[in-house]
């Protein structure tokens, strides 16, 4: 950190100042001025912490895409039908058993084992043939797409959070202050967002200490540098396959769950967060947890924003980003290790 | 020799007539429908509904048999067109209903006026620049459009609920701008106050940041989605913890709204919304339509009661069919007095008189529903009110109508409407 501030002075001191301008937009009562100019302080706050709360969302969806395609070189256009498959389950498993919390352990195993399947009987068979998988994969989605249309019809499903998540929390973060009675107003917000945040935290810092800190995760990380050296050194590769294609499945369908819960599910769902997925990880960089963490912070956050200040064009800010990513550093902002 | 040509002649111009009998002896309908992509199911329900307005009057009109020719779209307005033009040209219709959405309607408007000879009368479609813009002569709209829809909320809103001040949330598209414009019409001139609008990107997802700007000083919030915007939207707003009320637009409380599972919909009870029919209407000429349309079909392939697009099509079917009958069947020639019977046509519809203007255009009723708890758990509207004769213009003349502008963001300026200008 030293030595990065010693060779960049000048660079250092403008990222401190605008650290230091944005906690205090965060943090600090807005003067009326401000105000005037910006809107309330509320909307930016709630732009903001809407973006962070989309991002773990996406983050959910995208680590597992991300995961897949560093360690196998499949592009799983499916992906977003296992999103959509796994809020579906979940709406049926928690109002069944009135449960928001069972849901998700049941949806995991349960898409997680699609995925394995997935590998085991489908992509395992055209191993090295990345284009030939990845229509397979479209495929795929299409098929079950259908399905679920089929099962689950053309409405809308929206699921329960449980009862202590309903409503909102007052967040220790200064909203406003009344001019006349001196009361400060703490920023009220979704508390099942907030929740979903921090379990995305959870599940993120998780997976980064599994990939970084166990054997499991060292051949994981080796597959991603160089998967036919891993594979001549011994190791079965195709159970390390199978493991995180298992797993990035089941992450994908509890994302389903937690998209239920604060947006809805229905047909075309599957392709948006698809695409969502894949815009993330271009710009955080194939193959790269933090990478995928980061993507999503941007592309969520600045989805938001773009919605709150322009919303005529807020469309295209994510494309944008995107575009701009792939011409000047194509290989995302975080690269996985090659 | 001269005997036999001239017998010849005489029989050849006996079996002239018989000839033109013999043709003119079948009436053809073309029927453009949606039965792809997102209104595929209230298509489905239009062709029902065109069967079942047949099947009332045996197929026959005026002693000739009718044949239909279903012509599939997908709602692009290209492929519309391209069908009309395989339903003229090769099934050789006689005249055309359809077809079912906003855009299809403009692009069939402009396909009508390369075919003048042939009857147009349009399904459902709702834009208002259909018959508004330049309209094509033989284009003949039976339903009302969308902002006819919007029309009568507003005063319900400011005089049996008392409610001035509003903010508003719309779909930013045409059909979001046409059905706001007849709410904030109404609404302004009976003294409301429109304080802020939104206007959201159709596929909107998450709303969070839009209910934080939400001002706290109104007395509702009125909501121009439908669909799963709506649904999105209603359950960010139960979890910030609003509880303003709400009112809705024409698609905000259908049945996708109202059928949807899970708990999001709740946050619409006790909301008015208007559109062109009443499910729990009472008038007879509505419950026994309702009564015709079950029983014409088993439970299992219709709706628990005809939908807004199944209800346009019948209209479209019953108006072709009085007109025809006034005119004695007579589709030949430019068909111009089957155009000359449509035009005098009172029609006796199953919701309320319905007769068309110099562009062609319905004056009909706007209903008035709340939505209220069902009796199966589901939530329903109920019919509270109903504004009559709502014309094209919304009750202006043409020329005030036409200073308001086409809908758009910012159409209409309420302060101005409120003084009575």
């Amino acid at each position: 950190m030293d030595d990065i501030i010693k060779r960049n002075p000048i660079r250092s001191l403008i990222v401190a100042i605008l650290i230091a301008i944005f906690l205090w937009l965060v943090f600090a009562p807005w003067p009326p001025d401000l105000v005037a100019k910006w809107g309330r302080k509320q909307i930016f706050l709630n732009a903001l912490l809407g973006g962070i709360t989309l991002g773990a969302l996406y983050f959910l969806v995208a680590a597992g895409f991300t995961l897949i395609f560093g360690l196998m070189r499949v592009v799983n256009l499916a992906h977003g039908s296992l999103f959509l498959l796994g809020g579906y389950l979940g709406y049926e498993i928690s109002s069944a058993t009135g449960s928001w919390f069972i849901a998700f352990p049941v949806v995991f195993v349960v898409v997680g084992l699609l995925g394995l399947l997935m590998q085991r009987f489908i992509f395992s068979k055209m191993e090295g043939e990345e284009l030939r998988q990845t229509l397979v994969s479209i495929g795929i989605s299409i098929v079950l797409a259908d399905l679920m249309l089929w099962f689950w019809g053309g409405q809308s499903y929206s699921i329960l959070a449980p009862a202590f998540l309903q409503g909102p929390m007052e967040l220790p973060i200064i909203n406003s202050i009344n001019a006349n009675t001196g009361a400060t107003n703490w920023l009220r917000y979704p508390a099942v967002r907030i929740w979903i945040l921090i379990a995305a935290i959870v599940i993120g810092v998780a997976m980064w200490l599994v990939l970084n800190r166990t054997a499991l995760g060292m051949l994981i990380r080796a597959g991603v540098d160089d998967r036919e050296m891993l594979a001549a050194s011994g190791v079965r590769i195709q159970l390390v396959f199978l493991v995180v294609f298992g797993f990035g499945a089941g992450v994908a369908g509890m994302a389903g769950i937690v998209g239920g819960t604060f947006q809805s599910l229905s047909p075309g769902e599957d392709t948006r967060f698809l695409l969502a997925s894949l815009v993330v990880v271009i710009v955080g960089g194939m193959g790269s947890i933090v990478g995928a963490a980061i993507g999503a912070l941007v592309i969520g956050v600045t989805e938001q924003m773009g919605f709150v200040y322009a919303p005529t064009y807020s469309v295209v800010f994510t494309f944008l980003i995107m575009a701009a990513v792939l011409a000047f550093r194509p290989q995302g902002l975080l690269e996985a290790r090659r | 020799m001269r005997k036999t040509l001239l017998a010849a002649v005489a029989a050849a111009a006996l079996m002239l007539p018989g000839a033109a009998w013999a043709q003119g002896g079948t009436i053809k309908i073309g029927i453009l429908v949606a039965l792809e992509g997102a209104f595929a199911a209230g298509g489905q329900d239009g062709v029902r509904n065109v069967e079942l307005a047949l099947k009332e009057v045996n197929n026959t009109i005026a002693g000739k048999k009718v044949e239909i020719v279903v012509a599939p779209t997908d709602t692009k307005p290209d492929t519309t067109v391209r069908m009309a033009r395989k339903l003229v040209e090769q099934d050789k219709v006689d005249f055309i209903i359809g077809p079912l959405s906003g855009s299809e309607g403009i692009a069939m408007r402009d396909f009508a006026k390369t075919i003048p000879d042939k009857v147009v009368i349009n399904g459902i479609s709702g834009a208002l620049e259909t018959t508004w813009v330049d309209p094509a002569p033989n284009f003949y709209r039976f339903n009302l459009d969308g902002s006819q829809w919007g029309y009568g909320l507003g005063t319900y809103a400011v005089k049996t609920k008392g409610w001035k001040r509003v903010a508003t949330i719309a779909a930013d598209y045409s059909f979001g701008y046409t059905n706001f414009m007849g709410f904030a019409v109404d609404f302004c001139k009976a003294g409301g106050d429109i304080v802020q609008r939104f206007w959201q990107p159709l596929g909107q997802a998450d709303f969070g940041a839009i209910i934080a700007q939400l001002p706290d000083n109104v007395d509702a919030i009125y909501l121009g989605l439908g669909g799963t915007d709506a649904i999105n939207f209603l359950n960010q707003y139960q979890q910030a913890g609003e509880k303003t009320r709400l009112i809705g637009g024409t698609i905000m409380a259908d049945q996708t709204v109202l059928t949807a599972r899970g708990r999001a919909k709740d946050a619409l009870k006790g909301t008015p919304t208007s559109g062109p029919f009443a499910a729990d209407n009472t008038d007879p000429a509505w419950t026994s339509y309702v009564k015709r349309y079950q029983e014409a079909f088993p439970a299992n392939q219709r709706f628990p009661t005809p939908s807004l697009f199944g209800l346009g099509y019948y209209v479209a079917t019953q108006a072709a069919i009085k007109a025809l009958e006034a005119a004695g069947g007579d589709v030949s020639g430019n068909q111009a007095k089957f155009k000359d019977a449509l035009n005098k046509l009172q029609l006796d519809s199953p919701v309320g008189k319905i007769t068309i203007n110099e562009n062609r255009q319905a004056t009909g009723t706007v209903f008035i529903n709340e939505v209220v708890d069902g009796p199966d758990g589901n939530l329903t509207s109920k019919m509270v009110g109903r504004a009559d004769n709502v014309t094209q213009t919304l009750g202006m003349t043409p020329e005030q109508f036409r200073a308001l502008g086409l809908p758009s963001r910012n159409v209409v300026d309420c302060a101005k409407l409120r003084a009575g200008g």
